[in-house]
């Protein structure tokens, strides 16, 4: 296979570039393993295969691949394995291949090394050194005997181990150095194997083989860790290579994780208990995870508990087990949550309910009945400060505080999802109690902003909400709209307060339940289109005076006094509240869930793993590194001395020499040494 | 005779390895002494025993590099004279980076980055102009240009590296951590080998080549820099807080760079083979380097980056049995660098065993730098996994 000299070269041969192992190699079988062409092809294949792996997502859920390829070829990728290919046994199988070519190849060529490594070669002849590339002769003025010394103490004094023969008319010096350059080809190729193994061992094929034949199958309800039947199971005892999760809320414990396989999950069992005491995270100011870790107590039957912390980097050894900190999530927080309805039934004294994050519960409004499903909350929203309100050091990001995602969900099914901050966030210079929803995730969230009142809260907006939708109060409030109409345009007589009062409550009406856009219909439906600009915009200056009076009723109740005119933070908020009103039939929920408070349970996401091929993957690994450098920086060099004693008394030299790497350098290196050599041969008296 | 062969005899005595060392040599290994020193002195206290051994096996390196390769001793002392000098100057506060002329002009990482960028643009001018104009006066100044530029890049990567530790104490790390850092790296290792190669085959013919593809970089390094404002250091994930990072990062980018450098003296190769194929008496051919030097060094380059590769992939893997729970986990990077190490693994089947050289072997270098560059940005930019630090 090599096209290395020192391999070609027997005593006697002339170098040649024939492939020895050919000749040699006596099964077909191992012709086929051992041959560079089918290394090669595997190389590749592995590389193909790997191609393939990272374009196509491995182990998605089936469903997105569905939509992604459509029927038809969802069934052909699946056959092929391509969703997980590196556990698809045709992938294995390559392995299993380059595993036991390069095997063949060692076994072939490891004799072969040795005896490169050990023969120094001193039975060759002239005329094959002759035919070197590297090669040099002349005539010494020593005597033979003295040219051999020289040459055994120059050569020796390059580092070169040595082996002499005398033979019949000449005598041969042969040296080399650099065979670990040989023993660097073993290492790597063994390597390969090593790692191998190391990595079958790892991907746990009894496991596999058991999955096929059904013998173990993997749950795909989601239902609790208890009632996963025996078939979905593995003990402690039965698994020899794994890789397990487990989200594990703080001050509860686990005996077992869930292995992900296919299209569901087994449970693993453990022979201890993992208890997470406690779990702490840490934030950079820019509010991107610092550092996280979880103090785990592990105790198992017969033996004292074990306290460790473990962090991210910083895993913890038990028994053969490793335990990671892969994560960290929310282990089901408690929040209690103030349900404001905005439609009829709106309210200033809202009902509570409690609920748990990841958790749902139904919720009862006037109209109907929704399931509400808690999505994840979040305790800190790190933003960084915008340049408006940034006041020169100041610090660059704050944190708005919490925040939680929840589902609405109709009992036709369909459901919005929601974004709420707890506590109000600063819009255009004022703060707000914001609301955002969305119909899929594609979307942005669209925000429902209910300005904060004096004491903080939602109760002044909820309040003129009630108002809105009580009849008395609205058709007071329209007629004293209607009067004050009357009076400031003077045309009493022509109208009677009352009628209009009634206009002014329908329209009050259609707000309140369809927004400025409700009103908007209703005019160009009604009013003929020269005038409907006119018309229209005297409906919105009559709506918004009824509103504003029943905004000074709400007012009035809060035992302010606003005959003495609005403040300006009045006024403002009621524009605020409008605005706000008119956003609610876009927003499309019955209800704003309000997060009055919280008691934060987090869990820290744990992997355990038990990886026996690990130490063989690893000793692979170093054989690996020091053998591509000697290979790579060794060069196996050869040099030969032939010294004859010719008939008329001269002493001639015959020097040539042959490497297997760095063919640059080592002309180099024999140039100088040939040069050496003849000087030193040559001289008469050392000088 | 025997006197006289005694005579010699005595005069192969090999001398010892610490007489082939020159004053310089000497003064450099008391230099790397006391600065050890003094870092351990300083720091040893806020150091985990890893860092530590990563601190020490780095000063051995550096002694060793610096006897082996004289060039490395003056290089690290004008790298560290201007870095402490830029440490100095800030004075324990970031804002003097805007505020101290040597650091806004200069010295402080940035600026040090901008002058490497046009230090090697300008060496890529210089190495093109020579060619044309056959000057090797120009030859000189272009070297001494990439020295210089290669100066500034680690001045730059030195002082980088300071300035996170002045954003606060949790945040300073090594900067190897985004995009925008590896790319200063890369050029800068790219650009040493280069020089290796340089000096060591007394040849700058070669230097057009190489710098071609430094350019490129800095390309991405003034396009990250302006058109994405992507220059600030961000504090480390969990998972990067790892003294790995210092080795598995670096001999990476070892290997992206031998593979570079070896496709673009690739690209030299088939360059000057057809050049000669349509007219063997072009005066190019006397400029362009030699191709039994281009397949040598091609190949000498590809075998430094692979063995590099495999340390960075075998450290990569220990550090994901840290990290992520696995030694191997099939996530994208770590499968395109398997990847990219099979492609040369074949490449050197190919030539040793099989014996092609020469334009087959130059060709698939280049394509090789593909898969290579898919490796390195590809894989950021299209696919998602684990190694999700360095979005594009
Ligand atoms: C993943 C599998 C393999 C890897 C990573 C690998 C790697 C290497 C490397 C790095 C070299 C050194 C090349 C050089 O010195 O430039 C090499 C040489 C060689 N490989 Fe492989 N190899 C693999 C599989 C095989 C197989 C299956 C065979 C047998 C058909 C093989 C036969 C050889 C031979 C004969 C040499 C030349 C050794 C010498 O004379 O120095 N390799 N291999």
């Amino acid at each position: 296979m090599s096209q290395n000299q020192n391999t070609n070269i027997d005593e006697g041969d002339a170098p040649s570039v024939k492939k020895p192992l050919k000749n040699r190699s006596r099964s077909g079988l191992l012709e086929f393993f051992g041959s560079m062409n089918l290394a090669i092809t595997l190389l590749v294949a592995v590389a193909i295969a790997a191609v393939i792996g990272t374009v196509l997502q491995q182990g998605l859920p089936y469903k997105d691949y569905i939509v992604k390829f459509g029927p038809f070829w969802f069934d052909v990728f699946k056959e092929l394995g391509l969703y997980n290919i590196y556990g698809s046994a045709w992938f294995l199988t390559i392995v299993a291949f380059l595993l036991t070519s390069t095997a063949v190849c060692i076994y072939r060529n490891a004799p072969i090394i040795y005896r490169d490594m050990t023969h120094f070669r001193v039975n060759v002849q002239e005329k094959s050194l002759r035919a070197f590339h590297l090669k040099a002769q002349w005539v010494a003025n020593h005597s033979s005997e003295d040219t051999l010394k020289i040459a055994l103490a120059y050569l020796k004094s390059r580092g070169y181990r040595i082996h002499q023969k005398a033979h019949e008319k000449h005598t041969v010096v042969a040296a080399m150095k650099g065979e670990a350059n040989r023993l660097g080809y073993l290492f790597t190729h063994a390597a390969i194997v090593v790692i191998c193994i190391g990595a079958l061992i790892d991907s746990n094929i009894p496991l596999k083989i058991a999955e096929f034949r059904g013998e173990v199958q993997p749950e795909t309800r989601n239902i609790d860790a208890r009632q996963v039947p025996e078939v979905s199971r593995l003990s402690a005892a039965e698994n020899s290579a794994f890789r397990g999760n487990i989200s594990l809320p703080e001050k509860t414990y686990t005996d077992f994780v869930n292995l992900y396989v296919g299209e569901g999950y087994l449970i693993q069992e453990l022979p201890f208990t993992i208890k997470l005491q406690d779990f702490r995270i840490e934030h950079y100011a820019s509010g991107q995870p610092k550092s996280f870790e979880s103090d785990l107590i592990i105790s198992a039957p017969n033996r004292p508990p074990l306290m460790q912390t473990i962090a991210v980097n910083h895993p913890l050894s038990y028994d053969g087990y490793t335990i990671y900190q892969s994560g960290f999530g929310d282990g089901g927080s408690l929040l209690h949550l103030n349900v404001w309805p905005l439609d009829r039934s709106a309210t200033s004294a809202p009902e509570t309910v409690k609920v748990a994050v990841y958790d749902s519960e139904p919720l009862q409004l006037e109209s109907v009945t929704l399931s509400l499903e808690l999505g994840d909350f979040r305790r800190n929203n790190i933003q960084p400060v915008t340049a408006a309100q940034e006041d020169g050091d100041g610090p660059k990001f704050q944190d708005i505080g919490p925040s939680f995602t929840f589902k609405l969900r109709r009992p036709d099914g369909r459901a919005r999802e929601f974004l709420n901050y707890m506590a109000p966030v600063l819009r255009n210079g004022r703060y707000y109690f914001l609301s955002g929803v969305r119909d899929s995730v594609a979307e942005e969230f669209h925000y429902l902003a209910v300005p904060v009142d004096e004491q903080g809260g939602m109760t002044r907006f909820m309040h003129l909400l009630e108002l809105l939708h009580n009849p008395r109060q609205v058709s007071e409030a329209a007629l004293r709209a209607a009067n004050h109409f009357l009076h400031e345009t003077q045309i009493d007589g022509e109208l009677l307060p009352n009628s209009v009062a009634r206009s002014i409550e329908r329209l009050v009406t259609l707000f309140a339940t369809g927004g400025f856009g409700a009103v908007t219909d209703h005019v160009l439906s009604t009013v003929p289109e020269p005038r409907q600009e006119e018309v229209g915009s005297a409906y919105v200056r009559l709506l918004r005076s009824a509103l504003k009076n029943l905004y000074i009723d709400v007012l009035v109740r809060e035992g302010l006094a606003p005959e003495v005119g609005l403040s300006n933070a009045e006024k403002q908020f009621f524009d605020d509240a409008v605005n706000a009103i008119d956003g609610i039939s876009p927003f499309g929920a019955p209800a704003f869930l309000q997060l009055a408070r919280y008691e934060e349970i987090q869990a820290s996401n744990l992997q355990v793993t038990v990886a026996p091929g690990r130490d063989t993957v690893y000793v692979g690994c170093v054989l690996l590194v020091v053998g591509i450098f000697m290979l790579f920086y060794l060069s196996h060099r050869r040099l030969w001395v032939m010294v004859t004693q010719g008939e008329s008394g001269q002493t001639r030299v015959v020097f040539a020499g042959s490497g297997n790497r760095n063919t640059a350098d080592f002309e180099q290196e024999f140039e100088a040494m040939r040069a050496d050599l003849k000087k030193h041969s040559s001289t008469q008296d050392g000088a | 005779m025997p006197t006289s062969t005694e005579t010699v005899l005595d005069k192969f005595e090999k001398p010892p390895f610490y007489k082939s060392l020159g004053a310089y040599d000497w003064v450099w290994a008391v230099l790397i002494f006391l600065a050890g020193g003094q870092l351990f002195m300083r720091y040893a206290a806020q150091m985990e025993t890893f860092d530590q051994g990563v601190l020490l096996g780095s000063l051995i390196t550096l002694l060793i590099a610096g006897w082996a390769w004289k060039p490395i001793r003056t290089l690290s002392l004008i790298v560290s004279a201007l870095s402490i000098c830029a440490i100095t100057l800030y004075k324990g506060d970031i804002s003097n980076a805007e505020q101290v002329f040597a650091l806004q002009y200069l010295i402080s990482s940035q600026s040090a980055v901008m002058w490497m960028s046009a230090l090697y643009v300008m060496a890529t001018l210089a190495y093109l102009f020579a060619l044309i104009a056959s000057s090797q006066f120009t030859n000189r100044v272009a070297s001494f240009m990439t020295w210089s530029a290669t100066a500034m890049g680690l001045v730059g990567f030195m002082v980088r590296w300071y300035e996170s530790y002045l954003l606060g104490a949790d945040i300073g790390h090594i900067p190897v951590s985004n995009l925008y850092e590896v790319f200063i790296l890369f050029a800068v290792i790219m650009g040493l080998l280069y020089l290796y190669y340089e000096d060591r085959f007394r040849t700058y013919t070669m230097g057009v080549f190489a710098l071609a593809m430094i350019s490129a970089s800095v390309g991405f390094i003034l396009w990250y820099t302006f058109g994405r404002g992507g220059t600030e250091i961000q504090p480390l994930v969990p998972a990067l807080q790892s003294y790995w990072m210092k080795i598995h990062v670096p001999a990476n980018f070892v290997g992206y760079g031998s593979f570079s450098l070896a496709a673009m003296l690739g690209a030299a190769y088939l360059l000057r083979a057809s050049i000669a194929r349509r007219n063997p008496h072009s005066v190019w051919l006397a400029r362009l380097p030699e191709l039994e030097l281009l397949d040598d060094v091609m190949h000498k380059a590809i075998a430094l980056g692979f063995a590099f590769f495999t340390v960075a992939t075998v450290l990569g893997a220990f550090w994901a049995a840290e990290a992520w729970g696995n030694y191997w986990s099939w996530d994208p990077k770590e499968t395109w660098a398997l990847i990219v190490w099979l492609n040369y693994a074949a490449w050197m089947h190919m030539r040793l065993s099989k014996g092609w050289r020469g334009a087959p072997l130059a060709w698939w270098a280049l394509i090789g730098l593909l898969v290579t560059l898919f490796a390195f940005l590809g894989v950021n930019m299209f696919l998602s996994g684990l190694h999700s630090y360095g979005e594009l």
